[in-house]
């Protein structure tokens, strides 16, 4: 579907996309290399998408006109249905699988809120109509639909960077207590919390394909933070992961 | 931004923050925070753009968050500028897409 747009649209519009993810390209490359990408392809190993627009979650989408201008700010959004490496769309299927055998839809308050299918609509809409596009926001109406940002969220902020740097320095134990304070502040910045639980997932996995997805403790692991993906996650309403702006 | 010291001087803070400092104060886009005037102070200009300070005591290392002062991540609508990487580590900035929308997706491997 991206690629479907770039043909219908390429000479107007470029579809971006930005792997906010702090192993930067050792951890990207692979799926980068199974989509295949014709759009340019880019990461942000120091997450400033988070600091300069707010994204919030993965994914996030955020439009920009030809002037430069913000005409919808960071909300979850698809450009196209989602292209994974082939090992892992087999392990999500399979989990989708044994979750309808058991009668459990775990899925459901993720799947809900902003609608994963009519997305790309949206996007095909502004890139032929410009401003005339019902969903291109003015200046004023974009500031205002960004993320709300106050003390809290700006510390959190800064925790998640200095506790960037401290992992890559190998100061583990002074990472953690940084990213503990960024989900304390920030409950809802999930980049900051799914970038902190991969991180030590990964590691307890040994890397691995499936690695960085293991965002919660394994039998008797040490776990450094207060919450994990599916615990964090189990306590939300649906459409409060991806919420409906659309 | 991550600083050493809280001794910033102009240059270091617009390039670490994406603010410029003018004489009619901070200013991103058409936005401008004033600032009173006189020589440049590092802290009241991150006080007064909503800036969080937060210190790691062991390391003596500092971090500026990113600015709050108007209760949104975007201060104006202009798009920040954003210096990323390819996959061979080439540098490429945002604003060279000027000329074309862009639709900006953030994704992660996690």
């Amino acid at each position: 579907m991206r690629s479907e747009l770039r043909a219908e649209h390429g000479d107007t519009i470029e579809i971006i996309t930005v792997s906010v993810e702090t192993d930067g390209a050792d951890a990207s490359r692979e799926f980068i290399e199974a989509a295949a990408p014709e759009h340019p392809s880019l990461l942000d190993r120091h997450h400033q998408l988070e600091r300069r627009f707010g994204v919030v979650n993965i994914p996030n989408v955020v439009w920009i006109d030809e002037a430069g201008m913000v005409v919808r700010p960071a909300e979850a959004g698809w450009a196209g249905p989602a292209e994974y490496p082939e090992w892992l769309a087999t392990i999500m299927e399979e989990r989708a699988r044994e979750a309808e055998a058991a009668g459990k839809d775990p899925m459901a308050a993720l799947q809900a809120g902003q609608d994963r299918d009519t997305y790309a609509d949206a996007i095909r809409d502004w890139a032929a109509k410009g401003p005339e596009s019902e969903f291109a926001l003015s200046p004023d109406a974009a500031v205002a639909a960004s993320q709300p940002r106050g003390d809290d969220q700006s510390a959190a902020a800064a925790h998640f960077e200095l506790g960037q740097q401290l992992w890559r320095d190998g100061d583990r134990e002074g990472a953690f207590a940084h990213w503990r304070e960024t989900h304390r502040l920030a409950p809802d910045a999930w980049t900051y919390k799914r970038q902190a639980w991969s991180l030590v997932g990964n590691e307890a996995m040994g890397g691995g394909d499936f690695g960085r997805f293991v965002q919660f403790p394994g039998p008797d692991q040490d776990w450094p933070f207060d919450g994990d993906f599916n615990t964090d996650t189990g306590a939300l309403a649906p459409g409060e992961y991806y919420p409906k702006t659309l | 931004m991550l600083t050493e010291t809280l001794d910033i001087d102009v240059a270091a803070f617009e390039a670490g923050t994406g603010w410029e400092i003018k004489p009619e104060g901070a200013c991103k886009g058409e936005v401008c925070v004033p600032l009173g005037g006189g020589d440049f102070d590092p802290v009241a200009t991150a006080e007064r753009l909503g800036m969080a300070i937060v210190r790691d005591e062991q390391r003596g290392l500092f971090a500026l968050g990113p600015e709050s002062f108007n209760g949104r991540a975007l201060p104006t609508a202009e798009a920040p500028e954003v210096v990323l990487e390819d996959l061979d580590g080439r540098e490429v900035r945002l604003s060279s897409f000027r000329g074309t929308k862009v639709v900006l997706v953030a994704w992660a491997p996690y």
